[in-house]
């Protein structure tokens, strides 16, 4: 075998620790090694060109490049191998800057590193073998998680395309945070009123199948070809029946029994309930906790009242498979629980301002539906407690977020939009009230945001107050807000009829548990993570599952939406193709040497082990192997450790290649 | 052996998503450590045989470093949950076959944990440097025919001096 060396330079990223021209020379002297060089860049097209032309003169029939990590740059050379006629598995890579240059200052030790690193890769690429890429086929259907303002443009974007979409929203009804948003800054237009007729859209769109009030269980798979298994939760409500009039829900005698999540637990609703009058699909839900029917076996008030005998109390969970191609995550966020105590929940709460213990300190979101035309009062601002209207109100920012010492330190980025627009709302509804607004700093990056902020203090004569709130505590019906104005540098006090609490954004309930099953990383709040934090902020670290909305990061609807389209048009791209290459690392059965106890398939991660009857020349089955499908083979090499007659090998890293690394350590 | 310029030489069986990422975050942050470690490259902790850990000692590595995902964050779902079974059972038996404790050495390093990776090396090192060389096994022969030099100063000399004089470009 022909061996050429190539060592890169990298300008002097490589070559102020490592002597380059050195170990091009060491390495000219190993057995094998045909031609040895070094160059200045190596990535460059003059570099690439070398390595070509060598490839051509000395008939080379494999590469070893000693450069930067194979991550940054495997790909660039095994494609200039390729088109030099050398199969792209014949080029191996000794990562001489991240591993060597770059972390040691002794230019001896670093260049004896080098030369070993470079031995190492030279055993190993005598023993490579040439690998041909796998197809695969890819099966052109989106799964989207998540039905809210991001899930649904992903959805709308995929399937006008023309590719088929499975939604799955977890709630009864998609259409997520935003449709309890009362107005959306910078604009003031109304929530509902643009995302509505988005949500009929899905609802009507040939190629979407909606699937509300179920989760994913189960990913399995690869990008192309997942196979996503949907819990549809019992509705105890047969769809197809159903009509949507709405009966069963006027008729329910349990009112007030449980609290209505989508009011932020500010109204009651029945037993059996939509979320909102909206809600699509307009299919009701029976809350087996608080029914009665559940309880006694009584009651079947709903089922009498029902005129298309739509009620079935028997209804089961049942489980759902969906083939598709692509994932595209969109789980959202919820808002930091405060009165969480630090016992319960890794961030420490805000005991301090009184959330739970004082009935109008109350969050962000709960304003929202207080501000709401839909909302529990009809849109006029009034106090939980008592119903009157408050004549002053303060808003606290930054409750959570860039609080190290509450357990965030990130920013939640729309708070300060969102306090200004609730202060100015408040101020148009209530032309006497005073509202305050306690801040860190103002952000108000965005088109059109400084202008919002701006407009709420001068025309609307919102008074921001920058400093911290340290305690609220009640005295004769008003909440005393204690904090500090560090311009003025002096305490303030605040007697305010109600409190605003902009509370942090933080990952939904569930999402790392849902990371783990789709095989997603996430950070340590709990929000994916995208595959570059710059480049690739749309995909995630495994291939064909792509992230959109707040699950990622804390965003606004804007940023929302302009991601839930980047990640759709991502999968699109990926539905271009009918086939899709794979990186040929797989896992292979030598079958003359298995002995057939089948631990492998024990161990696999994807159950791509399969059981493979052996045969003699007259057809009888003489002994079962082990047999691996390619296909789904993912090439941990788990299964090649486990193997007690080391009959599987892992293309690309077999045993034989890591002895000789080894050997040559 | 001089025991004062005496260097350890460290192997260590990284999976390629977590702990070679990380190391790659390392340099990419600059951070220095000794260069006594070198990383032979597997797909997923999964992977490593403790048969690899056997063959570098036998190879003259005086201390091997095994590492991947934590636990949960495997790439491959479960890999390491697997690795981290077997190493425990192989790690009971490292007195057993002569090799002592530690000189096989844990550490779960995930790809942006690149602090940490430099901190993990530097004690590894340290670590070994403290329990001396590892000649137990120095003597086995192995089937391999890969023969270098055992001084470190001899292995920089080719192999093969007949080749040396080819023209460099």
């Amino acid at each position: 075998m022909k061996i050429g060396v190539f060592i890169c330079h990298c300008g002097e990223n490589i070559s102020s620790t490592v002597d380059c021209p050195r170990v091009a020379d060491v390495c000219r002297g190993y057995s094998g090694v045909e031609y040895s060089v070094d160059y200045k860049y190596m990535c460059s097209d003059p570099g690439q060109n070398l390595i070509k032309n060598a490839i051509h003169k000395y008939d080379l029939d494999a590469i070893v490049v000693g450069s930067c990590s194979p991550h940054m740059h495997e790909r660039t050379f095994r494609n200039a191998a390729v088109s030099a006629g050398i199969n792209p598995f014949m080029v191996e890579i000794a990562n001489l800057r991240e591993h060597c240059s770059w972390v040691h200052d002794d230019i001896e030790a670093s260049s004896r590193k080098a030369i070993e690193l470079m031995r190492m890769a030279i055993e190993k690429v005598k023993r490579d073998k040439p690998l041909t890429k796998i197809k695969v086929p890819v099966t052109k259907r989106v799964l989207v998680i998540g039905g809210g303002i991001a899930g649904i443009q992903a959805a709308l974007d995929t399937a006008n395309a023309g590719y088929e979409v499975v939604l799955v929203e977890k709630e009864p009804s998609i259409g997520g945070h935003m449709s309890q948003l009362s107005e959306t800054f910078p604009t003031l237009d109304c929530s509902q009123c643009i995302l509505t007729p988005r949500m009929v859209e899905v609802h009507q769109h040939p190629k979407i199948k909606l699937m509300t009030y179920s989760e994913v269980e189960r990913v399995e798979g690869f990008i192309g070809n997942f196979k996503v298994t949907i819990k549809k939760k019992a509705r105890h409500i047969n769809e197809d029946k159903c009509s949507g009039c709405g009966m069963c829900i006027t008729k329910c005698p349990i009112k007030k029994k449980a609290y209505n999540s989508f009011e932020e637990d500010l109204a009651f609703r029945p037993a059996v309930y939509v979320p909102f009058p909206q809600a699509i699909p307009n299919i009701p839900v029976i809350d087996e906790t608080v029914c009665t029917y559940y309880k006694t076996g009584k009651c079947g008030m709903c089922l009498k009242v029902c005129d298309r005998e739509a009620i079935d109390f028997a209804q089961k969970d049942t489980m759902h498979v969906a083939d598709v191609g692509a994932i595209i995550v969109a789980t959202g966020f919820k808002l930091y629980n405060i009165e969480k105590k630090s016992g319960d929940s890794k961030y420490k709460g805000y005991g301090e301002y009184g959330y739970g213990k004082y009935r109008d300190v109350i969050d962000g979101l709960q304003f929202e539906r207080i501000a709401s035309a839909s909302g529990p009062t009809s849109g006029e601002i009034k106090r939980p407690s008592d119903g009157r209207v408050p004549k002053k109100i303060a808003f606290i920012q930054c409750v959570g977020s860039r609080d190290d010492s509450k357990g965030i330190s990130y920013c939640s980025k729309i708070c300060c939009m969102y306090t200004a627009k609730q202060a100015m709302l408040y101020r148009h509804k209530v032309h006497d009230g005073e509202a305050y607004i306690f801040y860190m700093d103002i952000r108000a990056g965005g088109k059109m945001y400084e202008e919002f902020v701006r407009r709420a203090i001068e025309e609307d004569k919102v008074k921001y107050i920058r400093g911290r709130v340290s305690r609220i505590y009640e005295e004769d019906g008003k909440y005393i807000v204690k904090g500090e104005d560090t311009l003025a540098g002096m305490p303030v006090e605040i007697d305010a009829d109600m409190v605003v609490l902009a509370t942090a954004m933080i990952p939904q309930d569930g999402a790392e548990s849902l990371a783990r099953t789709i095989g997603i990383p996430y950070d340590k709040y709990g929000f994916f993570n995208e595959a570059h934090p710059k480049l690739r902020p749309v995909e995630s670290t495994t291939a064909g599952v792509f992230l959109a909305g707040a699950c990622q990061s804390p965003k606004d609807i804007p940023e929302s939406v302009s991601m839930a389209s980047a990640a759709a048009s991502k999968a699109i791209i990926l539905f271009a193709n009918d086939t899709l290459e794979r990186e040929p690392v797989v896992a292979k059965v030598n079958e003359d040497i298995c002995a057939g106890c089948f631990y492998c398939m024990k161990v696999c991660p994807y159950g791509a082990v399969e059981v493979k009857d052996v045969k003699d020349m007259n057809g009888i089955v003489y002994k079962e192997v082990a047999y691996i499908n390619q296909g789904v083979c993912q090439g941990c090499g788990t299964c090649t450790a486990t193997c007690l007659s080391k009959s599987i090998e892992l293309a690309g890293f077999n045993n034989e290649e890591i002895f000789a690394e080894i050997a040559a350590l | 052996m001089d025991k004062q310029n005496w260097e350890p030489k460290i192997a260590a069986f990284v999976c390629n998503w977590c702990t070679y990422t990380g190391a790659d975050l390392a340099g990419t942050s600059r951070l220095k450590y000794p260069a006594n470690c070198k990383l032979i490259r597997v797909m997923c902790s999964g992977s490593i045989d403790p048969v690899f850990i056997l063959k570098a000692f036998e190879r003259g590595a005086d201390g091997v470093l095994v590492s991947g995902c934590h636990p949960n964050d495997c790439h491959y779902n479960a890999g390491n949950f697997h690795a981290r079974r077997r190493w425990d059972f192989f790690h009971e038996l490292m007195d057993f076959i002569g090799i002592e404790k530690g000189r096989l050495q844990f550490s779960w390093i995930s790809a942006s944990e690149g602090k940490k990776f430099a901190d993990v090396i530097t004690k590894v090192t340290e670590d070994i440097k403290a329990m001396g060389p590892f000649t137990a096994y120095k003597k086995m022969n192995s089937e391999f025919t890969i023969d270098f030099p055992e001084e470190p100063f001899e292995i920089l000399k080719p192999v093969f001096q007949e080749n040396s004089d080819k023209e460099t470009v």
